[in-house]
């Protein structure tokens, strides 16, 4: 039987030479990881399961990224219950603050997360790790717990659509574009429990960084994952990274799709998400003069090292507009030191942005850049929903780096080519 | 496993940010999370629900984050039963990971209106709207999910692998 490259992942996982779609299976999961809210859940259930330990502490991530550097006493209370626990069961990738990054930036980064792998996160952006071909995606804490004691999980094997994107792309134009694009054409739930297979030309011509971006944001059209076919570009990435073997998928060219969108990106401009859906997109030249108090370039979506170059490329020489806020906050700590040491950082500075330490931060309105009530940000990060970054009444449009760093500049949403 | 309560209606696409704002997720108390449920989309919905009650939704519910703060929240509130035309597929897993029983039914989610008398039978996913007098058909359940909600979540389950396997 043919099968796409999550049935392949999915079916060698289970032990079986073939998955079909809708079917209810057991697999055996390569890598596990929570963060300070979802783990402190899922260490809950694993304490009240009353497990004497978890199935490998080499494959299970603890990572204190969203309220840390801990923002208030609770978020303290919670990031210390993960210390404990990963030094109770000696877990080896729990990473403290000045080691820490944004989890969907540092297991790849780390070689934690391979192509092949099926790897389930408590948090929805695990999907992530689809760029790299894997099947990666996004689970429950109480999950998360019966799998740092099992090693395994159960899953519905889902709907495969393909995703085919021709053409050339034009200057300040990327993946996060492309995937604001294809959100806006099905909608947030166009790809509900179904797998998003990303091809085509473009893709393949594609670096990382906005492969990363664009399976980031899967789960923003509902996916349970954002797969690309691992390639040249993919085993570069990996061989000097990865940690133990990986293994490379591919889709078989009879196999099975449910649906198939067929776009020529060529005269695509940067998209633009409007609140308070990822699923409200327009083609930046559409819109009108939308002032702007705040712009985040970062989190999980855009805070890799080409993102911060492009916003650099912006700022240099710029200053950011009076009464703008524009904060940059490099994804990982080895991200944070290589834009040091290129000077992405001085030219931020020199630009007067804020430059912060790794952490989710403002993207999900935890702290470093709350909105106020009328408040208006644009963000490189994947959610503008009603109060995501703040207050209730306050606005987030979501684009990608090089447009934030214009718009910084500005003071409200413009085309990197008219700064 | 049967429910029955009062249905509270809401509309397509509720976010898990709008079951419970992620500003309150330096939590895990069931209680202080139940206490701010659905805040985002009906801020005096606390003051309304009776335990029992059931929310009815359209399409795509509890989409957005992974977050268990989301079912946890509900179940802490009281609610019996969430109907919805769909679920968001994360939400779907840990309503039944956390022992909240759900029903899809595009039907019964679109007909059933704020107020109504509702009943659930999870078993055969049935729906009976007792105000209107009408059954609706829901997708079943299927065995092994019903196994989970009635052992009261995900862990109870593992436990008996644990006990199996003798550790
Ligand atoms: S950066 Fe934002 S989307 Fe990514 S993991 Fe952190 S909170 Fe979630």
């Amino acid at each position: 039987m043919s099968m796409t490259i999550s049935e392949k992942i999915l079916a060698k996982h289970a032990d079986r030479a073939e998955v079909h779609p809708d079917e209810l299976i057991e697999v055996k999961v390569d890598f596990a990881l929570g963060n300070d809210i979802t783990a402190p859940l899922a260490i809950e259930a694993f304490r009240r399961a009353g497990a004497p330990k978890v199935f490998d502490r080499d494959r299970i991530a603890l990572i204190p990224d969203h309220f840390t550097p801990n923002k208030d006493i609770n978020s303290a209370m919670q990031v210390k219950l993960m210390r404990e626990f990963a030094r109770e069961f000696q877990i080896t990738h729990y990473f403290e603050i000045g080691r820490m990054g944004v989890e969907h930036a540092l297991l790849p980064e780390q070689g934690l997360v391979l192509p092949g792998d099926v790897v389930i996160g408590a948090d929805s952006h695990t999907c992530t790790y689809g760029a790299l071909g894997a099947f990666a995606t996004g689970v429950g804490s109480t999950d998360l717990a019966a799998a740092m004691i099992t090693g395994r999980i159960w899953f519905k094997v889902p709907q495969s659509v393909k995703f085919i994107f021709r053409g050339r792309l034009r200057p300040w134009v990327g993946g996060k574009d492309l995937i604001l694009y294809a959100i806006g054409q099905i909608g947030v739930d166009g790809a509900r429990y179904r797998a998003m297979e990303l091809t085509g030309e473009v893709i393949e011509s594609l670096p990382m960084t906005d492969r990363f971006t664009m399976s980031n944001m899967a789960i923003e059209a509902g996916a349970k994952v954002g797969i690309i076919a691992p390639d040249g570009t993919t085993e570069d990435y990996v061989k000097e990274r990865a940690k133990r073997p990986y293994e490379f998928f591919q889709s078989d060219a009879d196999a099975v799709y449910e649906e198939t969108y067929d776009w020529d990106v060529s005269g695509f401009e940067p998209m633009v998400a409007l609140p308070h859906s990822p699923g409200n997109v327009r083609p930046i030249n559409e819109l009108p003069e939308i002032p702007i108090d705040q712009a985040v370039i970062g989190s999980c979506t855009n805070g890799r090292l080409e993102d911060l170059r492009q916003a650099a490329q912006v700022l240099k020489g710029k200053k950011v507009a009076p009464g703008v806020r524009c904060l940059v906050i490099p994804a990982t700590q080895q991200i944070y030191q290589e834009a040091m040491r290129e000077g992405l950082l001085e030219i931020f500075i020199d630009a007067e942005a804020a430059v912060s330490t790794p952490t989710c931060g403002p993207c999900l309105g935890g702290h470093m850049g709350i909105l106020a009530a009328g408040e208006r940000a644009v963000a490189t990060t994947n959610r503008n929903f009603v109060g995501r970054m703040g207050h209730p009444e306050s606005e987030v449009y979501l684009s990608n780096p090089a447009v934030a760093a214009a718009s910084a500049i500005a003071g409200h949403i413009v085309h990197p080519d008219s700064v | 496993m049967k429910m029955r309560g009062t249905a509270w209606k809401f509309g397509d696409d509720v976010d898990t940010d709008a079951i419970i704002p992620a500003r309150y997720l330096n939590t895990t108390d069931p209680a202080v999370l139940a206490a701010h449920c659905m805040e985002d989309a009906d801020p005096e919905f606390m003051k309304k629900v009776k335990p029992g009650d059931m929310i009815v939704a359209g399409k795509n519910f509890g989409c957005g984050s992974s977050r268990e703060h989301a079912p946890i929240s509900i179940k802490a509130a009281g609610v019996s039963c969430v109907i919805a035309a769909t679920f968001a597929r994360i939400f779907f897993r840990n309503a039944f990971n956390m022992g909240l029983p759900i029903l899809e039914c595009p039907d019964a989610a679109a007909a059933i209106a704020t107020g109504d008398e509702v009943e659930a039978d999870l078993d055969r996913g049935i729906i009976i709207n007792h105000t209107r007098n009408v059954t609706y058909q829901a997708q079943q359940v299927p065995p092994f999910m019903q196994q989970l909600v009635q052992a009261g979540g995900l862990i109870p389950y593992v436990q008996e692998q644990m006990r199996r396997q003798g550790c």
